[in-house]
């Protein structure tokens, strides 16, 4: 059974390493968002994957909490980036139409 | 019988999902321009946390950590299509242009 987690955590932990690829080289900031974007989500996987394969349960909890955070900082990273602010509104918002 | 049913149904679930997330990075590092990365990340994010979670719902059977675990997985399939959408809008309201054939931008007028 550990030795399945152990091999799925591997798995994971090569997908961070060619997300952080993309990160380091996209040509665009959006291609460095989208890599950062992945990366959380795998971080999410591997603290789940971790808190099983070493059987403390209480991790589950910081993996609930990163994913939250996670989505949370994408958006406001991306709001920052087109429009230059925060607080602005307006033409060109990524939530607007 | 059932345990080892569920054994293997949760190890083919973990492997299925950490082989579709290589697959996804490969995706991200390979393919040309930014909108067609997003559909490689975007997609695979949400199969590769869905097969994972699930194979690790099976491990943990019926207890708080496995209603933890599903809610971390109701939170990432609610997330990762959100952030995908903004991305992809965010992009095409700073004028990324999508790449197109380049075989027909070389000889705009060969076949008209």
């Amino acid at each position: 059974m550990n030795t399945v987690l152990v091999v799925t955590t591997m798995l994971v932990f090569v997908t961070m390493l060619m997300a952080l690829v993309r990160a380091l080289k996209g040509p665009t900031i959006y291609d460095r968002i989208v890599a950062v974007n992945v990366f959380g989500t795998k971080t999410v996987l591997v603290v789940a994957l971790i808190s099983l394969l070493k059987g403390h349960s209480d991790l589950v909890d910081v993996a609930l909490v990163y994913a939250l955070i996670n989505f949370i900082a994408i958006v406001a990273v991306l709001k920052l980036v087109a429009m230059g602010d925060l607080g602005k509104a307006g033409e060109g918002d990524i939530t607007d139409g | 019988m059932v345990d080892w049913l569920i054994d293997a149904l949760s190890w083919f679930l973990l492997l299925g999902g950490g082989a579709v997330g290589v697959f996804g990075g490969l995706g991200l590092i390979r393919f040309p321009d930014f909108y067609t990365r997003l559909h490689a990340a975007g997609v695979t994010d949400t199969l590769c946390a869905l097969m994972i979670i699930v194979g690790l719902i099976l491990q943990a059977g019926l207890s708080i950590l496995s209603i933890k675990l599903a809610l971390i997985l109701l939170f990432l399939l609610f997330t990762a299509p959100t952030a995908s959408h903004a991305l992809a809008r965010a992009a095409l309201v700073d004028k990324i242009e999508p790449q197109v054939d380049t075989d027909e931008r070389r000889t705009p007028s060969s076949n008209t």
